[in-house]
């Protein structure tokens, strides 16, 4: 089945109009803003346009139920990631604007590699999941996700604070002024 | 809606995360250019535990955000230190470990 007619069904008969029309404006909020961020020569466009893509991604997935990930998505990502981002550019680069140099001579390469890449991942996912349906009452409350995280997976999350803060002192240590 | 149609978003997403890497010179822009592609990846885990109706797929998608979050702090580190070493980010030049 051609990527055509994928979309196609996406849009026919009795699938949820609302939230195939939401998807929509998201997906395309997510790929013009990826966009922007891998070719504006703006080092602070580009982390601007991250937050487009950040939110639409957050977004998607309340659009598929996932609450608690969805509003983490924008606390930890927009709200501390992309200001660390604007503070490494802030302390990296004096002069903040349009910067020619930020691609590589050879820019093409990454062409030749990501739009392969795109044809084989899409030929693939089509193949496997050609009109598969998502379950259309899966809202997966915030209490099962914890009830998760504190039970089956309460190992990992204890590495992940123990990487945190290796992070932490990782990154005091690396960044500081001998 | 169908499954699909999110495992696509997440191919774009990831595709062109991946030609960022490869075409962008400047350290900052290529940590940009990872954020999508991690992002790519938690659109498919979350999509899959929806479908598959497991809670891991979210819980995943917690652990790859944390890990992403270490990863920029470490990453804007050291590109710091470069740039206080060489009075530059770009990735090009730091070729001394060629052979």
């Amino acid at each position: 089945m051609s990527v055509a007619a994928t979309f196609a069904a996406v849009f026919a008969a009795d699938l949820d109009v609302a939230q195939n029309v939401f998807f929509a404006m998201l997906a395309l909020a997510t790929i013009v803003g990826a966009i922007g961020v891998v070719t504006t020569t703006n080092v602070v466009h580009a982390a601007l346009w991250l937050v487009v893509v950040l939110s639409s991604v957050g977004a998607n997935f309340l659009l598929m139920g996932a609450e608690f990930v969805g509003v983490t998505q924008i606390l930890v990502y927009v709200g501390a990631i992309v200001v660390l981002f604007l503070f490494g550019t802030m302390l990296t680069r004096a002069p903040i604007g349009k910067d020619p140099t930020v691609d590589n001579r050879s820019w093409y390469l990454g062409l030749v590699v990501a739009v392969p890449l795109l044809a084989i991942l899409s030929y693939v996912l089509i193949d496997a999941f050609d009109d598969t349906e998502l379950p259309s009452d899966n809202v997966q409350r915030t209490a099962e996700v914890s009830d998760s995280i504190f039970g089956q997976y309460l190992m990992p999350f204890e590495a992940i604070g123990l990487l945190l803060t290796a992070t932490l002192i990782g990154a005091i240590v690396l960044a500081r002024k001998e | 809606m169908l499954l699909n149609q999110f495992l696509l978003l997440g191919a774009v997403l990831f595709s062109i995360g991946v030609y960022g890497v490869l075409a962008r010179r400047n350290g900052v822009l290529v940590l940009l250019s990872i954020e999508l592609i991690l992002n790519a990846v938690n659109i498919n885990l979350v999509a899959f535990g929806t479908y598959t109706g497991s809670i891991s797929g979210q819980v995943f998608a917690l652990f790859v955000i944390a890990i992403a979050a270490a990863e920029v702090g470490v990453g804007l580190a050291i590109v710091l230190m470069i740039y206080r070493n060489r009075q530059s980010i770009d990735l090009d030049e730091l070729s001394s470990m060629k052979g």
